[in-house]
């Protein structure tokens, strides 16, 4: 429960434009050419992007023509599988102590999604501590404090321009002490083709691997639901930097359809893990792939 | 990044394989419209404006003049070019301002489109411009956004006016009395980011604007944003009648498709766009470079500008003459990797040479910034002297200046051969081309 509830909600702009028109056009007459461009273009319009979207129709293709589907409502189960196929990861189960390094790109909503990460952890009983790692941005670490009031949890933080690695190991020292479980890790908003912050997210990433040896280590990138192409982009220059276990999409409560992460679970096999759906604290929810999609192809 | 390859690289591509016929079918012509298709989608185009585009450039390809060219790639890409130039809007119109001062700019926008940062950044331009303006906080919603607008006024040298987390309308009743007492002659307005669909903060826009009468209604978009960008500004124009649109974090890869389908649904042109972290990083927006960019071209226009700003003409003859004569020294190198650094960094330089940032794509380049900054320690760590004639420098003068400037004396000894090279060269292109940076 829970998921679909709000899902439901914050997708439920995108059934009424997207998901109407792949609605009405699984329930026409042939799945001729004129279906399988539209239903392309059905899909670009959901930033799913060219490429993927090509695959994925040419999938459908391959798989009617072989089981010898001629109408396009019998196709509609195949076409949801062949996305929750592109989408579907299995996801190892946390360990505690847990370390989440969020990175991603400015006004992404990192800040944000961490303030609601930590309210996720709480409610489930575990302590946490909040590293404020965005030494750049003006006001960073006080709009992550609000959010630590807000659940009630730690907060690590150092004057506006000190050396971000710096309170990460402070960060670390203080959940050792205190056997915190959670440790999440906000980042400074980079823009993934400025060389010297990505190196500055590397020495944060090899300070966590050095000083929290012990720890189930996972870091996140956020991505913003009504980025297009250049979501791609970004993960793919993240990744050079650090490894990525998974992705945050956030402000799925717009039109937007973050279509774009098909995209990028697809051709750069990285897993959405949490979607947000509000600005409420408790408006962070587990990715689940298969409800996702049903709302995509209704 | 194979996917963002530029459009000529892939035009040529197509027409690679007719270079002998030199002349166009409609066939191919179609074939070639499917790429730009394809371009655009990537740039993040609206899909319904791409189809629209399509169709108005596969009726003027078609034509006569296409078939029989010798060039067809560039003939192509000429008309998608001009096309998007004719979309994008004319020329570059600045801010207005109101008849009786206050001028009043009331920002918009999603949550995390940079509103913050750019009210900042209007403010120093404006500034610079000799105008008297101060920032207004009616973001009253999110953790520390004051804080965060206060932070930015003091970077732009601007003064904010803000009254805690009281109602909008109050804060900006507020401003109007400062403004009065303290000559500020416009007000940049920085509201709280919304979606488009939250009908009660909207609301409050409304209310915001039939107050204050704005003379500017800016909305900011992330150029990074994909479809949805037209929705977005479809519906804050509906209910605002929005006066212009400011594209955030142009910088790097990003083609800001969104520009061209907020103009085409829209009708509203892109006024301004951000181009950096630092408060000076805002440009007024030009058509021309944006379709460039959008196809994937470069921007060689803002490239030569940022050079002219970083040299007069005199410089630049003087320059030329003293590579001619190969009568360049050190103290020259010096002066050009200064001006180097006037004209911003080597990689977003790179990004605005065509055909260039899809082939270096996000290869490692400031590695060079690092080593530029070497090369002019070390440089300056030498006599005025040794600057003019580098011949002079023996051993011991090269521990001498590697201690100075912190480096090994591999490191001089590599700088001394790599310039007398380059003087090399110099020498051997007499012939009066103009040549590059000697490193």
């Amino acid at each position: 429960m829970g998921f679909f509830g709000k899902i439901a909600k914050g997708l439920k702009r995108t059934k009424e434009a997207f998901s109407k028109k792949i609605y009405e056009l699984f329930k026409g007459r042939a799945l001729d050419d004129d279906f399988y461009e539209e239903l392309e273009m059905a899909l670009i319009s959901a930033d799913v992007g060219v490429e993927t979207a090509s695959q994925a129709v040419e999938e459908l293709k391959e798989r009617c023509y072989q089981k010898r589907i001629a109408k396009p409502e019998d196709a509609k189960d195949i076409f949801s599988e062949i996305l929750q196929e592109m989408i579907d990861y299995e996801i190892p189960e946390y360990e505690y102590p847990l370390c989440i390094l969020v990175a991603g790109v400015n006004g992404v909503g990192k800040t944000t999604a961490i303030g609601k990460l930590a309210h996720y952890f709480t409610s489930m009983g575990k302590s946490v501590v909040l590293a404020a790692a965005d030494t750049f941005r003006a006001a960073a670490a006080e709009q992550l404090a609000v959010w630590a009031d807000r659940s009630k949890v730690r907060i690590i933080k150092h004057e506006e321009g000190a050396d971000p690695a710096a309170v990460v190991f402070d960060a670390i020292a203080s959940c050792k002490a205190k056997k915190t479980d959670v440790l999440l890790i906000d980042t400074a908003g980079r823009l993934h083709n400025k060389k010297n912050l990505m190196e500055e997210l590397k020495k944060i990433d090899r300070v966590v691997l050095r000083e929290y040896p012990e720890a189930d280590y996972r870091s996140y990138i956020v991505l913003d639901a009504t980025t297009g192409q250049n979501a791609l982009s970004q993960v793919e220059i993240f990744k050079e930097a650090i490894d990525i276990d998974g992705i945050i999409l956030t402000k799925l409560d717009g039109t937007a359809k973050g279509g774009v992460v098909i995209a990028i679970c697809n051709e750069m096999e990285v897993p959405v893990l949490f979607v947000g759906v509000g600005e409420g604290k408790e408006d962070l929810l587990p990715f689940d792939a298969e409800e996702f999609i049903g709302e995509i192809v209704p | 990044m194979g996917a963002f390859e530029g459009l000529g690289t892939r035009l040529n591509h197509i027409f690679s394989k007719l270079k002998n016929k030199g002349a166009l079918t409609e066939l191919e012509i179609k074939q070639a419209m499917r790429e730009v298709r394809i371009a655009l989608l990537e740039a993040d185009v609206n899909f319904t404006v791409v189809k629209n585009f399509i169709a108005a450039v596969t009726e003027k390809a078609v034509g006569e003049e296409v078939l029989k060219s010798l060039t067809p790639t560039q003939q192509v890409i000429k008309i998608v070019n001009e096309e998007l130039i004719a979309l994008l809007g004319g020329s570059h119109t600045k801010l207005a301002v109101a008849d009786r001062p206050p001028t009043i700019i009331l920002m918009c926008g999603l949550q995390g489109s940079g509103k913050t940062t750019m009210c900042g950044k209007l403010g120093m331009m404006l500034k610079k411009s000799g105008k008297k303006p101060a920032l207004v906080a009616c973001d009253i919603y999110r953790p520390a956004a004051i804080l965060q607008l206060q932070r930015v006024g003091e970077k732009a040298g601007v003064p904010v006016i803000e009254k805690g987390q009281i109602a909008p309308l109050k804060i900006v009743k507020h401003a109007l009395d400062v403004a009065a007492k303290n000559g500020y002659d416009t007000l940049i307005v920085d509201t709280a980011g919304r979606l488009h669909i939250d009908e009660a903060l909207m609301d409050e826009l409304k209310e915001l604007k039939s107050f204050l009468k704005p003379t500017e209604i800016l909305l900011v978009v992330d150029s990074m944003t994909g479809q949805d960008a037209v929705n977005v500004a479809e519906k804050f124009n509906e209910l605002l009648d929005i006066t212009g649109v400011i594209l955030t974090k142009l910088d790097g890869d990003t083609r800001g498709g969104a520009a061209l389908s907020i103009k085409a649904v829209t009708g509203k042109s892109v006024r301004y766009c951000g181009t950096g972290e630092k408060m000076g990083d805002i440009e007024p927006f030009h058509p021309d470079r944006m379709a460039s960019r959008i196809l994937g071209m470069g921007d060689v226009l803002t490239l030569i500008e940022k050079a002219q700003e970083a040299y007069t003409e005199e410089e630049a003859k003087a320059l030329e003459r003293k590579m001619r004569e190969a009568s360049f020294t050190l103290t020259d190198y010096l002066a050009q990797l200064d001006k180097m650094k006037k004209m911003g960094s080597l990689a977003s330089m790179i990004k605005m040479i065509p055909g260039l940032s899809s082939k270096i794509g996000n290869q490692d380049l400031s590695v060079d910034e690092g080593k530029i900054a070497k090369t002019k320690a070390i440089i300056q760590s030498m006599t005025p002297q040794e600057r003019d004639n580098p011949d002079m420098i023996k051993s011991s003068r090269k521990k001498r200046i590697a201690a100075g400037s912190g480096v090994e004396i591999q490191d001089v000894n590599a700088l001394l051969k790599q310039f007398e090279s380059s003087r090399e060269m110099m020498k051997r292109m007499r012939s009066g081309r103009r040549g590059g940076f000697p490193f």
